[in-house]
């Protein structure tokens, strides 16, 4: 084949290869997802953070505002610190809450925020005072079953 | 008949000493590639020619297995998610399992059908018609001129292929479960770019088919060089090439899966 | 005397792992000749050719080419050393993905960092001298054997070699082909002032154009002399070589068992 033909498929081949890298890169992947550049991060601790790793999103009424960067064992209070990424954008109140939520019922675990009502804001450092841990399903079972134990000895005594 | 066992066993031994000694000798092979890879990028015209060869001549090949893969995937997905309700999770389904291993893995073993057979034959042809050893007195080393250029066409090659691939079982899986089937095409492409992470997933991606495009290159061009000067030396070489590379592709994916999966969370 | 000779051979002994081939040649290869090396089929005549090109090192002995000992040669000594030889291979080897002009401009273009335009009247000189100048565009695989060989012959001489080495040219071609390419090898020898190397084993071809022949045997050189010299010679290795006689110090017979013994004839016979 004559040498400019072979150039030119080529660099049509090259260029078909490229295409696609960039569609697997913006409209499969989420490479021009969520990396924002101003952050301040905070601290939380939950007794039990379920299934949540890092990476998982940080959001408030649903909107993603950060991302869990850091997931650590406390040795000292016996819980688990979590590290957070908060835009900058976004200000929190200092009495917000933090619980660990799941996306759907297979979903993943993310962090939800609802925010309080206090004057000042977190800031580059703060923690995070109330939280909420994950629900555990087998406690969640327990809790059911106890207290469906404890309605049934109260019908015959109406009787 | 202890005689026989015994045979067997000396059978099984030069076989095994036999296939280390390969290893050692097509390693040594690269590494001479390597060496003499300069003339590769100078002339950087010898290596277009063969990523013509290797790389342009197999897309067709490439895209409609592609096609076909993430189609398929899409229909036995389908089965099996609206079991659970969770029919919307279809492109994740898709898009982890090409992204991860089909993409590199079925385009690393065609690549090696259809381009690492192509470049032992043509090697082990030029070899048993003496070229090689005429350019050699030409005072020409054929291992610059003719391999190393084969082998750098093949390596920029897979990459371009793999992603392809993953591209088209994508679209291919789009076709069947969006628009034949009716998966929702919002959630179809959302949960994907939610599940789909660029530096985890495509990255890691580009770089099994890297590797294995080392790996299959290298073995086709081995192979070719070292393939005796007869027809069915060529031959020999041509079906061994096919062979080795694929369980070379599969005991290498293997071992990058595992390295590459994270979270021992 | 060494400076006439271009090269010089002299106890070379060889063996393709525990098999020898050659075991003690002595032969020289005056400048400006063309000699011939004959033998029968096996006896080592291409590899003593691999060996003057250095792609084959002795067991023992030395090989000699303009002075320079080539086994001993690095890397680029020798494909310094190979620049100033041209090798015409059995069948052509071509290269069969390029045109017939690319194929003759090849040792040019790596070679040498002439532009396109000189480039291209070399390679058409060279053509026309082997009577292809009119053949350039064609692919390898619309050549006749004859032409083929002499395409390749043209890329042979591309550099103007002072040693041009042929393996079997005569093999395979038809009268006519034959009386040209032998008639080739002496007008290009004598046109570039070079030296040549031929091996083969066709007696009625060579005896026209050669000026000194080898003849070898079982590993070792047997007779030499002019073409003449051996024709009229009347040893019976050589005259059952020069006059194509079937059976005589070369067996016509490969080696094996008793006929009778075979057939199982003494058996029945008691």
């Amino acid at each position: 084949m004559e040498r400019r033909a072979v150039d030119l498929w080529v660099g049509l081949f090259v260029v078909a290869g490229f295409i696609a890298l960039m569609m697997l890169a913006l409209k499969v992947g989420n490479f021009g997802a969520y990396s924002p550049k101003d952050v301040y991060v905070v601290k939380a601790h939950f007794d039990n953070i379920g299934g949540l790793k890092e990476q998982a999103p940080v959001r408030s009424s649903g909107v993603v505002v950060g991302r869990v960067t850091g997931v650590r064992f406390d040795s000292k209070k016996f819980d688990a610190e979590v590290t957070l990424s908060m835009d900058s954008k976004f200000k929190f109140p200092t009495d917000t809450t933090a619980s660990v939520l799941t996306s759907g019922i297979l979903g993943e675990n993310y962090v939800g925020l609802e925010a309080g009502g206090a004057d000042d804001n977190l800031k580059q450092g703060d923690v995070v005072k109330l939280t909420q841990s994950a629900i555990v399903l087998e406690k969640l079972i327990s809790q059911f079953l106890f207290s469906k134990a404890q309605e049934t000895p109260t019908k015959p005594k109406e009787e | 008949m202890v005689d026989g066992l015994l045979d067997w066993f000396r059978l099984i031994g030069a076989k095994t000493i036999n296939a280390v000694w390969r290893i050692g000798s097509g390693t040594r092979f690269l590494f001479l590639i390597l060496f003499h890879s300069g003339l590769s990028f100078r002339r950087f015209g010898l290596t277009i020619r063969k990523i013509f060869f290797s790389g342009v001549l197999s897309t067709i090949i490439i895209v409609v297995s592609g096609l076909f893969v993430g189609m398929v995937l899409a229909l036995q997905g389908y089965e099996t998610l609206q079991v659970y309700g969770s029919e919307e999770k279809l492109g994740v389904l898709v898009a982890l399992s090409l992204l991860r291993e089909l993409g590199p893995v079925v385009s690393g073993l065609l690549f090696a059908s259809r381009a690492g057979s192509a470049i032992t034959a043509e090697i082990g042809l030029m070899k048993a018609t003496e070229q090689l050893s005429a350019m050699d007195i030409m005072a020409v080393n054929p291992i610059g001129r003719v391999v190393a250029p084969h082998f750098w066409g093949g390596v920029i090659s897979m990459p371009i292929l793999a992603t392809i691939f993953s591209a088209m079982g994508i679209f291919g899986a789009y076709l069947i479960g969006v628009v034949l089937i009716g998966v929702d095409v919002g959630a179809f492409w959302s949960q994907m770019q939610a599940a789909v992470d660029f530096r985890y997933d495509i990255v890691n991606s580009l770089i099994k088919s890297f590797v294995f495009g080392v790996a299959v290159t290298a073995i086709a061009t081995y192979e070719g060089f070292d393939a005796a000067p007869t027809a069915e030396g060529v031959s020999g070489a041509t079906a061994r090439t096919v062979v080795t590379s694929s369980l070379v592709i599969l005991a290498l994916d293997l071992m990058l899966t595992a390295f590459m999966m994270r979270g021992w969370n | 005397m060494s400076e006439d000779n271009l090269v010089e051979i002299a106890e070379l002994h060889f063996a393709y792992g525990a098999r020898p081939i050659l075991k003690g040649i002595n032969l020289r290869i005056p400048r400006g000749k063309v000699v011939a090396i004959m033998g029968g089929s096996g006896s080592g005549k291409t590899t003593l050719l691999k060996l003057i090109a250095g792609q084959l090192k002795p067991l023992r002995g030395g090989v000699k080419v303009d002075g320079e000992i080539v086994h001993e040669l690095d890397h680029n000594g020798l494909y310094r050393v190979r620049r100033k030889m041209g090798m015409l291979f059995q069948f052509g080897a071509l290269f069969t993905d390029i045109s017939v002009f690319d194929n003759v401009a090849f040792p040019l273009r790596e070679q040498t960092d002439l532009p396109e335009s000189i480039i291209r009247d070399l390679v058409l000189m060279k053509l026309h001298a082997v009577g292809l100048r009119g053949a350039h565009e064609l692919m390898p695989n619309e050549l006749s054997g004859g032409m083929a060989r002499r395409v390749a012959l043209a890329r042979a001489i591309a550099l103007d070699p002072s040693l041009i080495m042929y393996d079997e040219p005569f093999t395979g071609l038809d009268p006519i082909s034959l009386g040209v390419i032998g008639n080739l090898i002496r007008r290009l020898n004598d046109a570039l002032g070079a030296t040549s190397v031929v091996v083969t084993h066709d007696i009625q071809e060579s005896v026209k154009i050669i000026d000194y022949i080898y003849l070898t045997a079982k590993g070792q050189i047997v007779a030499q002399g002019s073409p003449q010299e051996l024709l009229d010679s009347s040893d019976p290795l050589v005259h059952q070589f020069f006059h194509g006689e079937p059976d005589g110090p070369s067996p016509f017979h490969y080696p094996g068992k008793n006929y009778a013994d075979d057939l199982g004839l003494k058996a029945a016979h008691g």
